[in-house]
């Protein structure tokens, strides 16, 4: 619990920017996609995709793989399923203190 | 995905009864598992030692922000903060937000706590800024996508 606390910070900060947003969305269908396709469409300059992927990187929330003298980046689903279940988890603290707090007045 | 936690509960007993249980320091010990040092104030934190069983190393601790009698009771709180090792002083709080209403049989109960999706008050933060509102949001797209994943 502890080890996935610590990495959650970074995750909900890699995810609010709406360009990392963007470029979670289309890397989560599935495939790895190159920067060029990345930057392709985009207003954004290659590098700018270049320092946005770095930062999504470093919360584990994609992964860069190489292939001959490109890198392609893929979506690892493990970091927002961590904050999902941390929430959960959190939840159901507040359904269990609930209780007894309905217990404790109801008495 | 949710960047919220809202719980509506129906109590049979009295608003005042249900404030007492909450605000009142020994009593709110009770039923949430922990032995708190004194009475709560608005801006001073409040400090304890929770006593749920197989959690008692665990130090309780709250900034407590406003009091209005029998309306609303909150306070701000690192969720979950059981590993003495972790300085979670670095990580946001979360804000928790108990607010009562009469009913005809007795009082409803919503709690809120929110907060999850801020980000560290460092000096990356301008770097990661959020974007207006837009987070809830897209994180809904993106857990269909994790969904459909997994």
């Amino acid at each position: 619990m502890a080890a996935r606390r610590q990495t959650r910070a970074p995750v909900f900060a890699a995810l609010g920017d709406q360009t990392r947003l963007a470029l979670v969305r289309k890397l989560c269908g599935g495939r790895p996609y190159s920067i060029s396709e990345l930057t392709h469409g985009s207003k954004l300059t290659r590098q700018a995709i270049t320092k946005h992927l770095r930062v999504l990187e470093s919360a584990g929330i994609v992964h860069s793989v190489r292939r001959g003298r490109e890198s392609r980046f893929e979506f690892d689903p493990q970091p927002i399923e961590g904050i999902k279940q941390y929430l959960d988890s959190v939840s159901e603290q507040w359904d269990q203190a609930l209780s007894r707090l309905k217990s404790f007045v109801e008495e | 995905m949710k960047d919220r936690i809202e719980k509506r509960i129906e109590l049979k007993a009295s608003v005042a009864r249900v404030w007492r249980a909450l605000t009142d320091y020994r009593e709110f010990g009770e039923w949430f598992r922990v032995k708190l040092d004194g009475p709560f104030v608005p801006g001073q934190v409040a400090r304890g030692q929770i006593t749920h069983p197989g959690y008692e190393h665990v130090k309780w601790e709250a900034v407590v922000l406003k009091m209005e009698p029998e309306r609303l009771f909150s306070f701000t709180w690192h969720p979950y903060s059981i590993d003495p090792k972790v300085d979670y002083s670095k990580e946001p709080p979360t804000l928790v937000e108990f607010r009562l209403d009469k009913t005809t049989s007795g009082t409803l109960l919503v709690l809120t706590e929110s907060g999850f999706e801020k980000v560290p008050s460092d000096r990356r933060a301008d770097a990661f800024r959020m974007n207006d509102g837009g987070w809830t949001e897209q994180m809904k797209n993106i857990e269909k996508h994790v969904a459909q994943k997994s």
